[in-house]
């Protein structure tokens, strides 16, 4: 693969190919606050919290899905860029309930890991107050709508990954909601295969164990690239 | 069908036409159906029959004509005497005409529309030349005013390198609102590789207040599918969707029928007119979704996927549908194409001002007089739109704001009534040509609450997959809400105009990035508006209701009869 060379925050780098500018800037241990993408997860570019400044480019562009150029010169951080990553955790953070003192995922969440580093400490917005149900007809895990951000990483572990494809999004707009089995109550899914991957990547304590109190959730997510790797090994042993 | 069997059927429904004495066009786009011209020409044809069906007479159920407020609409034609349109008529004067014409009296001067009205005489018809003039179900009448020539002469002497450079030549720009130049997409799709290439025309048309496509989709389904053809031979497909609004069933109905007579005539289908070239159509049917206009979108949901738009690069010119390159063009930007053939490139791009070649399509709404469809050069400055053509406001009232471009563009306000209407002038007052919605406002619109229609619509049709445009929209809509009812703070504002920012800034696709147009476009030329309801809690417009007081007036309020309650001794 060719090698490029661009600037990121004013630095001269290289990269390959065909790697995106998250890529790259994670290669050199240089921060860009992400909430949809997931490393083996095919990005969805949703989240909007990855943009960056491109030289030459009229609006900012996601990190993680724009792909390293040549000669690009690219800036993670200024003061609009981190004015509207923290809006955008704002508006997160009205658009359901995240009330953390009373959450499962309590210490470990990404939406509140990202709030604190952007220094969001209050919402400007007005708190949409929906009243969301919480689906735990599941025998071992739960579904609370109302602490999950439609980042879609269950939706696309489920399909890409497990290959059940239980999860998918009906309504659109706000009304958007994360359904199982074209909206029937999890329990009673017939595909779900209990196989637990999206409640460890659902970044917010919306997908949980059941039983779990607050604070108690702690998630392991390195399983996914793990996962993928050896798939990819015994692929390679097979053709 | 070969091309000479073409022309000689071409040759035969002029002839046929030429023949007739009287000729009773009865205007039947959907307009005047709900006005009720089913039932005008139903009266016509049983009155034909009562009096032997004369051959020389003929009534025709046709497309739009244009003005669509005042319809039912009928047109005479007799030879030798100019056409003659007479509005709103119902079944007996329509009757009645007729019997004026049997028993050789003059014809009736009630509900005529003066010969020179400007409405028509302005317009310059390009895309809608044969609409109103012929049944939009019947192919030998497209033919017999040229249809498929464009397509027939493509096929027989040029090589789709060459009609790409035709298309390029001629100037013409995407008519679905980006204004992407038609020639040079239809080059990168015929360079593209890929096991199999498609044409889709985008006929989802959501915007309020606009309906240009669906007219033409109606009134001259024949020319969409030409302009479709066409692009086919030039870009190497042989496969093409037109993805029509699910709220469009007579356009959907008569696209069917349009299809299916091209194939049986052989202009569509396999070996078109007698040459190597295949193409099939198919029609898609919308489900109500806006943002299903938008391409990455609309690509997904031809392919049964749900309508959500996916970041481009790769655009649909690379990699559309099922992976392979795919050419998506308005229906408009379609129904330009055999003119710009039969004219020639030079010809279609003396048309037009400036970047903008060629002719737009409106729809007329609003506080005009004269509301309906027209078809203008571009360039032509608003102020002849909406006051010659449209016949000024209503009662002479005093003109405040053009809309253009519907939830994604902005107001133009009267201090820039003379802007040629095209694409970069547009741009350049901080609105878009858009589709073609253009909606005259007076005194009595509150811009405040215009920008909130849109703001309601945009929040309603988000997708829901990037969170700008999902939870900005509705939060831009509550700042709106309050300074409508009167409860806003200083800070509303102030967040309003940041937030309009982010989501133009950060959102996905051109739903998102667009949405906060109306906003920051009434923001820019009618701020003391703004700063009326904010600061004096008064709507100039008197539209806006202002009955929830702002929380710091209540506080103080409270505050107030806390302090009359104890001096009063009272109990509070
Ligand atoms: C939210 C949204 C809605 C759109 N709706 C339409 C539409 O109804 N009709 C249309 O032709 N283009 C629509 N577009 C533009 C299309 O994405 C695309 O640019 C267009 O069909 C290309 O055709 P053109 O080059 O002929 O304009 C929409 C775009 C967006 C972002
Ligand atoms: S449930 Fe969790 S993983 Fe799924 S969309 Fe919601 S927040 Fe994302
Ligand atoms: S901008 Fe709106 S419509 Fe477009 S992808 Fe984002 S949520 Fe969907
Ligand atoms: S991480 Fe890039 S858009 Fe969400």
């Amino acid at each position: 693969m060719s090698a490029i060379t661009l600037t990121l925050n004013e630095e001269l780098v290289t990269a390959r190919q065909g790697q995106t500018i998250l890529e790259v800037a994670r290669e050199h241990s240089i921060h860009i606050p992400t909430l949809c993408y997931l490393e083996g997860l095919e990005e969805m570019g949703g989240c909007r919290l990855c943009m960056v400044e491109v030289q030459g480019s009229a609006r900012p562009v996601p990190a993680c899905i724009t792909k390293a150029q040549e000669g690009m010169v690219v800036a993670t951080d200024s003061e609009t860029i981190t004015e509207y990553r923290r809006m955008i955790v704002e508006l997160l953070l009205a658009e359901r309930n995240h009330t953390c003192a009373v959450c499962v995922q309590n210490g470990s969440c990404e939406l509140q890991t990202l709030a604190a580093r952007l220094g969001v400490d209050h919402v400007r917005f007005d708190y949409l107050h929906q009243q969301l149900s919480m689906d735990a007809s599941r025998e071992r895990f739960a579904l609370d709508h109302n602490r999950c951000v439609l980042c879609l990483r269950c939706v696309r572990t489920c399909d890409a990954v497990e290959g059940a494809h239980t999860w998918d999004v009906r309504g659109r707009g706000v009304t958007s909601r994360i359904v199982a089995d074209l909206d029937r109550p999890w329990g009673e899914s017939v595909s779900c295969t209990d196989c637990g991957k999206c409640v460890q990547l659902c970044p917010t304590g919306a997908l949980f164990r059941k039983g779990a109190t607050v604070g108690e959730m702690v998630k392991e997510r390195e399983f996914l690239m793990r996962l993928l790797e050896r798939r990819r090994a015994i692929q390679g042993r097979q053709s | 069908m070969t091309r000479a069997e073409l022309a000689e059927l071409a040759e035969k429904e002029q002839v046929q036409r030429d023949a007739k004495k009287l000729r009773l066009l009865v205007c039947c786009g959907t307009p005047c159906l709900a006005a009720g011209s089913e039932a005008v020409v139903a009266a016509l044809r049983q009155k034909l029959a009562e009096s032997g069906s004369p051959a020389e007479l003929e009534v025709v159920g046709t497309g739009c004509l244009g003005p669509c407020s005042r319809g039912p609409l009928v047109t005479v034609q007799r030879k030798g005497t100019p056409d003659m349109v007479y509005e709103r008529m119902d079944p007996q004067q329509a009757v009645a005409l007729l019997d004026a014409y049997l028993a050789a009296a003059s014809l009736p001067q009630q509900n005529l529309l003066p010969e020179d009205l400007p409405f028509f005489r302005r317009q310059q018809r390009v895309v809608l030349q044969t609409c109103g003039l012929i049944d939009p179900e019947d192919i030998q009448q497209y033919i017999g005013h040229g249809g498929y020539e464009a397509l027939a002469q493509v096929l027989h002497e040029m090589t789709p390198e060459e009609v790409c450079d035709g298309v390029t030549a001629s100037g013409l720009r995407g008519r679905g609102g980006g204004g992407y130049s038609t020639g040079l997409k239809w080059q990168l799709v015929q360079k593209g590789t890929g096991s199999r290439k498609f044409v889709v025309a985008n006929g989802d048309e959501g915007d309020p207040g606009a309906y240009m496509d669906r007219s033409l989709m109606e009134s001259d389904p024949h020319r969409v599918l030409e302009g479709m053809a066409i692009a086919g031979y030039a870009v190497g497909a042989e496969q093409g969707y037109i993805y029509v609004r699910g709220e469009y069933p007579l356009a959907a109905q008569r696209l069917k029928t349009a299809i299916r007579d091209a194939e049986r005539m052989g202009v569509l289908g396999s070996r078109v007119l007698d040459s190597n070239f295949s193409f099939r159509v198919d029609i898609r049917i919308g489900a109500g979704a806006f943002v299903c206009g938008e391409e990455t979108a609309l690509l997904a949901s031809i392919m049964g996927r749900r309508g959500q738009p996916r970041i481009r690069p790769p655009y649909p010119a690379q990699s559309g549908l099922w992976g392979c390159p795919t050419l998506i063009n308005n229906v408009e930007t379609f129904g330009n194409i055999a003119a710009i053939f039969t004219m020639g490139p030079a010809a279609f791009a003396s048309i037009g001002s400036g970047k903008s070649r060629g002719t737009k399509v409106f729809a007329l709404c609003g506080e005009v007089c004269n509301t309906g469809l027209i078809e203008v050069p571009m360039g032509m400055p608003l102020r002849e739109i909406i006051y010659d053509i449209g016949g000024g406001l209503p009662g002479g009232a005093a003109f405040k704001a053009a809309q253009t471009g519907g939830p994604s563009g902005g107001c133009i306000p009267a201090s820039k009534l003379d802007t040629p209407v095209d694409y970069e002038h547009l741009q350049e007052l901080g609105s878009i040509m858009g589709s073609g919605g253009l909606i005259v406002m007076g005194e009595k619109s509150c811009m405040v609450d215009v920008a909130r229609f849109f703001m309601e619509f945009c929040l309603d049709e988000s997708c829901g997959k990037c969170v700008p445009c999902r939870t900005g929209t509705i939060e831009i809509y509550r700042l709106l809400t309050r300074l409508c009812n009167g409860s806003a703070a200083a800070r509303d504002l102030e967040n309003l105009e940041k937030l309009c920012h982010l989501v133009k800034d950060t959102s996905l696709c051109g739903l998102g990035s667009a949405a906060p147009n109306p906003v920051l476009s009434t923001l820019h030329w009618f701020r003391d508006e703004y700063e009326a309801h904010l600061t004096d809690r008064r709507c100039p417009a008197g539209v806006c209701g202002m009955d929830v007081k702002p929380l710091h007036l209540m506080a103080e309020e409270l505050l107030q009869r806390v302090v009359a309650s104890r001096v009063n001794g009272e109990a509070f």
